[in-house]
């Protein structure tokens, strides 16, 4: 028999090649949908140049968040207004106090209250829904019926009397934001479990001798990632927005810390002096960021979910 | 069907009873009294004040006194602060200015945002479609507390048509901005929801059949289409009920309306803690019989529930 050394070398090599085409994972497959994506791509940048000004920013001025500049004070509305000359390149707010640096101080609040308090959220809603539904039966019952009546609380007003109680440092804001919005995580988590308890490789793990804990996390929960994800950038700015209602209201973050929903509230009380940059910068600050989330949530969303669409 | 309304209403009572207890727990734990200041009182004087508001009482009496007054008598007990008044003499004070551009915003939300997003879904993929998700892509990032300072700017500073704050027993003028700033970004919602709910069931296939049979688009919108295409706006008018609930404190603080809002942070800055648990409970029972009422048109829409 002839062998035709050329077409099996050829052969070789291009049996090579095709071993390394690799298969796509679901992450290389949402990645991909989501550079697709030019709304949210755009977003991703323009949130990470304003998380680097926020915690970068501040180097560049003279001022700090909470030195008053005595030249000014009680004349912020004449002479506070942004200008250079003077370093106060966002103006002074009321007080006489730097507004660039008060707004990069903000951001830096606002964006760590996002990230903070969803992790807390997401750690206790995944662990608690995985548990739910991998044990089912009375537990999931009874662990249910709790969200649903926690769910069912207008749990703003509790979140305000905690606060009112145990003081307002930041860490109990990160905290208590965090652990008032786990539920719907928790219930989402729980119906995922619920079809992915079934699947042969849980059953494998199981026969194995896996214990229960160990299941969870290392099982249930990494195959759950997809769906935390896409539910976390929807809640970053929806915690966002709830630190910013309750400093609104001057019940959250405390002087001379501040946030987006503490400068707005500032720069609310005083437009009627004409100082309207005091409200324009965190407005501006706020609503740009908020932009950038809910595009990168509705990007994250269609990459992981393209039925959807 | 029956037998479902009295099992929801059954399971909401306990909810009821768990939201009284948290909040009355948040009380006795919180540190410090009512009554301490920095001058500090002297013991007898002390003594007295709390044997007048039943603090010396165990816990669990002052509880079940609590839990009586409530339930029988609907008497949250005096408030600590307001000497002279009791819980319900402020929430009666508060409580209609709340309710009326409460109810006012929550009818526009529903009123504005509904039409919109049936309109925006029926006219996929044209200017007015586009327009529709425009503005609520937009008032997403518009919550009451960042519309309230802009509706001022802009109606009182610049224009100078409406008053920029007070009540004045509820004429228009002094409505139209807390109506406006408390319902925009749920009107947005709700165009949002409707909007992608009715494109989904438009592309069902029992709809394809009732334009092939010739029945009219208008009819086929408004009997075949919208009943499945609400359940989900349904849904979301229970979670949309408790943010304007706690919008209103926004509009309170920003427009001194003079509703529970202002009596709720005061209240929380004071520390008068009979006057929060009262508002707390008060927004929560709202919270909970709207939603028992949602759930229940919920299982009147879509028999699958009812079970």
């Amino acid at each position: 028999m002839l062998v035709n050394k050329k077409k099996m070398a050829a052969l070789i090599d291009s049996n090579a090649e095709q071993g390394q085409v690799k298969g796509r994972s679901q992450w290389q497959d949402a990645m991909r949908r989501f550079k697709g994506n030019k709304a949210s791509l755009i977003s991703v940048f323009v949130l990470a140049a304003m998380t680097l000004f926020a915690f970068l920013g501040p180097l560049l001025s003279p001022w700090d968040h909470e030195t008053i500049d005595w030249e000014l004070i009680g004349n912020a509305a004449e002479m506070g207004a942004p200008q250079f000359a003077n370093g106060h390149f966002f103006g002074t707010d009321d007080l006489g106090r730097d507004m660039y640096s008060r707004v990069l101080q903000g951001t830096q609040i606002s964006l760590m209250v996002g990230f903070v308090g969803t992790l807390v959220a997401v750690t206790v809603g995944v662990l608690y829904g995985a548990i739910a539904g991998y044990f089912g039966g009375a537990v999931d019952n009874v662990m249910m019926r709790f969200v649903d009546i926690l769910m069912s609380i207008p749990y703003m007003f509790i979140l305000i009397i905690l606060f009112v109680m145990f003081g307002r440092s930041v860490y109990i804001l990160f905290i208590g934001l965090g652990l008032f919005s786990w539920m719907d995580m928790a219930r989402i988590v729980r119906g995922q479990t619920l079809t992915l308890k079934h699947k042969e490789f849980i059953e494998a793990a199981v026969m194995a001798g896996v214990s229960d804990f160990k299941i969870i996390v290392r099982h249930i929960v990494p195959n759950l990632l997809g769906i935390v994800v896409v539910y976390m950038s929807l809640m970053i700015p929806s915690l966002i927005l709830l630190e910013s209602f309750i400093s609104f209201l001057g019940l959250g973050i405390q002087e001379p810390l501040t946030s987006w929903g503490a400068l707005i509230s500032d720069g609310a009380s005083t437009i009627q002096y004409g100082t309207l940059w005091q409200l324009a910068f965190p407005l501006g600050f706020f609503v740009t960021g908020l932009f950038c989330f809910f595009f990168i949530g509705d990007g994250l969303r269609d990459a992981f979910d393209p039925k959807d669409r | 069907m029956f037998s479902f309304i009295v099992r929801r209403i059954g399971s909401s009572i306990p909810t009821m009873l768990i939201l009284i207890l948290i909040s009355f727990a948040l009380m006795r734990l919180a540190p410090g009294s009512p009554f301490s200041s920095d001058r500090g009182l002297p013991p007898e004087v002390l003594a007295n004040l709390e044997l007048k508001y039943g603090l010396n009482l165990p816990w669990f009496e002052q509880l079940f006194v609590y839990l009586k007054g409530i339930i029988f008598d609907f008497d949250f007990g005096p408030s600590f602060k307001y000497t002279d008044k009791s819980v319900n003499d402020i929430l009666a004070q508060g409580f209609p200015v709340t309710l009326t551009y409460g109810i006012w915003s929550f009818v526009a939300a529903v009123a504005v945002g509904l039409p919109l997003g049936i309109v925006a879904a029926v006219r996929h993929n044209t200017k007015l479609d586009y327009a529709a998700v425009g503005f609520s892509i937009g008032a997403q990032v518009l919550p009451n507390f960042v519309m309230a300072p802009i509706l001022v700017i802009i109606f009182t500073l610049w224009l100078n048509w409406l008053p920029g704050g007070g009540w004045n027993g509820g004429q228009w003028q002094y409505v139209v901005m807390p109506i406006l700033a408390l319902s925009t970004s749920y009107m947005a919602s709700i165009a949002r929801i409707t909007r992608s709910s009715m494109l989904e069931v438009l592309h069902a296939n029992f709809i394809r059949t009732a334009k092939a049979k010739g029945v009219p688009m208008r009819n086929i919108i408004l009997r075949h289409a919208l009943k499945p295409a609400l359940l989900p706006v349904i849904s979301y008018l229970g979670p949309a009920f408790v943010y304007m609930i706690t919008g209103s404190v926004i509009i309170d603080i920003y427009f001194s309306t003079g509703g529970m809002g202002q009596f709720f942070v005061d209240a929380a800055l004071n520390r008068d803690y009979s006057l929060l648990m009262g508002v707390t409970i008060v927004f929560g029972v709202m919270t909970i019989v709207f939603n028992t009422l949602v759930d229940i048109t919920y299982a009147w829409l879509d028999p699958k529930i009812r079970l």
